[in-house]
């Protein structure tokens, strides 16, 4: 009864400003945008107008701070630029972020189509697979395989994607599990359609929008683990730069340079954080209309 | 008769994201002294907003803004406005002098809660009382209000009783603390009907002990006519018609009262052959989209020009009979 | 449940291949090799060191040959007051800013709290631990920073002030997820109807706050709190690392380093076996406040 919902709707929600609220979501969904647009852009194209290179050693400026010399943000032990570095290091960390999410996430759909559509025996011994694998806190195992490994850009990729795909596959499961019973399914099945067919033509357009959620919020994770594996010394090794290992550097000028800290954190906390208000604002976009479960 | 409820003006609207809805507007009745007002209405008429803004349950200002006057005479006599009150007196009022029960037993109760422990929550609230004495007074009121070894239910929980029992500790958490008025908001929709038969037995039986006044709210006629003295027919947010329960059956003025009433199907017209049962066209207008004029009038069946020009205002039929209708002389003659 | 026996399957299998450390001489390698087993069939193995586990026998340190448990135990303590001294923090904490953001959503305080949940998530915690350092100690020089204890002071004080920073540290991260997620169970729970009936019945508002809104929302809390054990373990990892605290996480990334692998094994499966207990525990508190969910 309609009634009962006005009323409803006006004793649960306290809702001061209605208007404030629906556009906070789009400004943080936006800024999230912009950020991961703007650092994209930077890293792409800065290196290459800056006039620094990234191994130029300039000995007459060690340990500038920032804005106090020729280097926009300072230079580190050995002269060379910060700003140049960053970017450069921003290169490789958002594309580890962006290749992992990728691998992860197409492992992940599969894994979770399958188990969702095939249910009983299957999916209950995949999903208790992924539920053991998710015991294990992620940086162990990838301390663990990163030790392993020879240490290389495309190795770190992949480690972190194993990492990560277990969160897609669980989303990805549980919402086929919840459509195969729906009638279009049933429908399509019932004129004998093969699997495949069912399951790509027809589930999956289905979850595409929780996957481009957790998609989203899957890169702000690689690159999150990415900086702490490089960081603790087994991810990208230098001198190829990454923001992770630029902070494992600086540790030791803590003290005396404390920029050369404090800045490449702030490009990680960027992207993270810029990712992760894409994502959200994206669930809040995409979810209540698409999401099956609800 | 001494009254113990005066509502005047009574306006409820929300303002929301897609604007503002005037979900309640004028009302105006006043509730005597161990009286039973039943409130009738469909959805969006506005019934249950008027029952939850005398307990000032809805949402503050400025999501829901609330006019109008409501005088209650309390058990010491003096004249409270309920809409008016601060919130920290209100709430003395709350279950003290107003005992509220709602739709569905099985959503309004906590479900980690007993109900032991809930209803002792209710007399806690306003008495000092020991645990002790709590629990024994909550036995008895469970045994008031029929439930079958009532030291031991108490210790249950919510879900471990069937529906209608948990209506009935509903109604003794309502007047644990013995109130003059009760509202009951469609208390017995969501049971089956024999049950809801031992519901509205229960309350009649408690209303002739404890000499409380009803309001009741429903939708049912048949309720209406088991147990109200008045009825107060509501539509689109307005009173249309006020008058004692056997004149609004019997000689309903306003189309709409008319049309409901003609519509409750009726064993006798059941038995002859091609009879149909009468029902009222159209729909019921969304809250936003209410008709210039008399509201009512795009499905009455005595629509004239003069209709659709203003608001009807309410009219006095007879002493104790009100209306709102342009042309309720025309169509009752 | 089923979790435990999969448990055994996931590691065991291709962790055991890596007893084979690069670096060494081929004839080494085959010799020490037939040492340990491993030339026999791998289900042999497995089944071999799962037994051994299971008695309590995890194996020796190849670094000073004493037993993995043992060592394994010897750093437990510390990591374990760490983790229970942040998550008390990050509870207490997170439950009040969930609640005041319930209470109040949309309003300014809410969305600052918001914005703090979501950046503080995405901050490294290894950073957020430098500039802590750099902040408490370098420039202020208000707190040490690392290890437990300064040499030759033992003092509850003195531990106290080490203790300060890598707690607050590990924090952050579970303040930000607890947070937000008792700001939406607090909202959940605020819209049901008991709590309507419980303000009909004229009982005040802080009292309808924490015995009905609060302590429904619990509930599904006790869940999220098992769930984010490894992602604590796992921070407790780095801010072990940032301050030299002595604990399970900074010998597992020592272990790597020197390649003592049955250590590292044995730090994995404890650190499992840990996340399922708390699990399981989770699961039985569940049991006890929910009245609707009994075992028969």
């Amino acid at each position: 009864m309609s009634a009962t919902l006005t009323v409803r709707a006006a004793t649960g929600g306290r809702s001061r400003h209605p208007a404030l609220r629906r556009f906070m979501r789009h400004r943080l969904a936006m800024f999230g945008l912009f950020a991961v647009l703007g650092l994209l852009l930077a890293c792409a194209i800065g290196p290459m107008i800056s006039s620094w290179g990234p191994l130029t050693i300039d000995l007459r400026h060690r340990f500038q701070a920032p804005l106090e010399g020729p280097h926009v943000l300072g230079s580190d032990q050995l002269g060379r630029d910060l700003l140049v570095r960053l970017l450069l290091a921003g290169r490789i960390s958002l594309f580890v972020g962006f290749a992992a999410m990728a691998i992860s996430t197409a492992v992940g759909v599969v894994v979770g189509l399958a188990a969702g559509f095939y249910g009983g025996w299957t999916g209950t011994v995949l999903m208790r697979l992924v539920d053991a694998v998710l015991c294990f806190p992620s940086i162990f195992l990838l301390l663990t395989l990163a030790a392993l490994v020879s240490p290389g850009v495309v190795t770190i990729t992949l480690i972190v994607a194993l990492t990560a795909w277990m969160e897609v596959a669980r989303v990805v499961e549980g919402q086929v599990r919840a459509l195969r019973e729906r009638d279009f399914a049933l429908a399509a099945e019932a004129v004998g359609v093969s699997d495949a067919h069912l399951m790509l033509r027809e589930l999956l357009p289905n979850v595409v929008a929780p996957i481009v959620v957790a998609a989203t919020l899957n890169v702000a994770r690689a690159i999150l683990l990415e900086s702490y594996v490089s960081y603790l010394g087994y991810g990208i090794q230098p001198p190829t730069p990454s923001w992770g290992n630029m902070l494992n550097n600086a540790q030791e000028y803590l003290t005396s340079a404390p920029w050369l800290a404090i800045i490449p954190g702030a490009a990680i906390t960027l992207a993270v954080t810029g990712f992760n208000f894409l994502g959200d604002g994206l669930r809040d976009a995409l979810d209540p209309r698409l999401d099956v479960t609800r | 008769m001494t009254e113990i409820l005066a509502v005047d003006a009574l306006s409820v609207a929300f303002h929301g994201e897609g604007g503002t809805v005037q979900a309640v507007e004028g009302v105006s009745f006043a509730l005597g002294l161990g009286e039973t007002l039943a409130i009738v209405g469909e959805s969006s008429s506005g019934k249950s907003v008027t029952a939850l803004a005398l307990m000032r349950l809805l949402a503050p200002p400025p999501g829901c803004r609330v006019r109008g006057h409501a005088m209650l005479t309390r058990g010491d006599g003096e004249v409270v406005d309920l809409l008016a009150l601060p919130e920290a007196r209100m709430e003395a009022v709350r279950g003290r002098d107003i005992g509220m029960i709602f739709q569905e037993p099985m959503t309004s109760l906590n479900p980690v809660h007993r109900i032991g422990a809930q209803i002792a929550e209710a007399l806690l609230a306003h008495e000092r009382l020991s645990a002790r004495a709590a629990g024994a007074r909550v036995t008895v009121l469970l045994d008031q209000v029929g439930i079958p070894e009532p030291a031991e239910r108490a210790r249950a929980y919510p879900h471990q009783l069937s529906g209608g029992m948990r209506q009935r500790a509903m109604i003794a958490m309502a007047l644990a603390c013995r109130p003059r008025v009760l509202i009951a908001d469609e208390p017995t929709t969501a049971l089956d009907v024999t049950i809801q038969a031992q519901i509205l037995e229960l309350i009649r039986r408690l209303q002739s002990e404890t000499g409380m006044s009803v309001i009741f709210i429903t939708h049912n006629l048949g309720v209406v006519a088991e147990i109200a003295d008045r009825v107060l027919v509501m539509y689109a947010g307005q009173v249309v018609e006020e008058a004692p329960v056997t004149t609004l059956l019997r000689r309903p003025l306003m189309p709409y009262s008319a049309g409901l009433i003609a519509s409750v199907p009726r064993l006798e017209d059941v038995r002859s052959r091609g009879a149909r049962l009468p029902a009222i066209p159209g729909n019921v207008p969304a809250p936003r989209q209410r008709p210039e004029g008399c509201t009512f009038h795009p499905r009455c069946r005595f629509v004239r020009e003069v209709c659709e020009a203003a608001r009807p205002p309410l009219e006095m039929a007879a002493s104790d009979h009100a209306v709102r209708c342009v042309r309720w002389r025309d169509i009752a003659a | 449940m089923i979790g435990f026996a999969l448990l055994h399957l996931a590691p065991g299998g291709p962790l055991s291949q890596f007893a084979i450390t690069p670096g060494m001489s081929a004839e080494a390698l085959a010799r020490i090799a037939h040492q340990m087993g491993l030339d026999r069939p791998l289900p042999i193995q497995y089944l071999d060191w799962a037994g051994h586990l299971l008695s309590g026998d995890w194996g020796r340190s190849y670094r000073d040959q004493q037993p993995v448990l043992a060592v394994i135990a010897s750093h437990l303590w510390a990591t374990l007051e760490l983790m229970v001294s942040s998550t008390l923090l990050a509870m207490l904490v997170g439950t009040w800013v969930g609640v005041l953001g319930a209470v109040r959503p949309y309003s300014v305080a809410d969305y600052l709290a918001t914005i703090g949940a979501m950046v503080g998530l995405s901050i490294p915690t290894f950073w957020f631990g430098l500039i802590m350092i750099y902040v408490f100690s370098v420039w202020l020089g208000w707190l040490p920073s690392g290890d437990m204890y300064a040499s030759g002071d033992g003092t509850l004080l003195d531990y106290l002030r080490h203790l300060v920073l890598p707690c607050l540290v590990l924090t952050l991260v579970t303040v930000a997820t607890w947070s937000r997620y008792m700001r939406a169970a607090m909202l959940d729970v605020t819209g049901q109807d008991y709590i309507r009936t419980a303000r009909a019945k004229g009982v005040g508002r802080r009292a309808v706050l924490v015995r009905h809104a609060m302590r429904n929302a619990m509930l599904p809390m006790i869940t999220i709190a098992g769930l984010q054990l490894p992602t604590l373990l796992g921070g407790a990892l780095v801010t072990e690392t940032v301050f030299t605290w002595p604990g399970m996480g900074r010998l597992f990334l020592d272990s790597i380093g020197y390649r003592d692998y049955p250590v590292v094994m044995g730090i994995l499966m404890f650190s499992a076996l840990l996340v399922l207990a708390g699990n399981l525990a989770a699961d039985l508190l569940y049991v006890v406040a929910d009245p609707r969910i009994r075992i028969r």
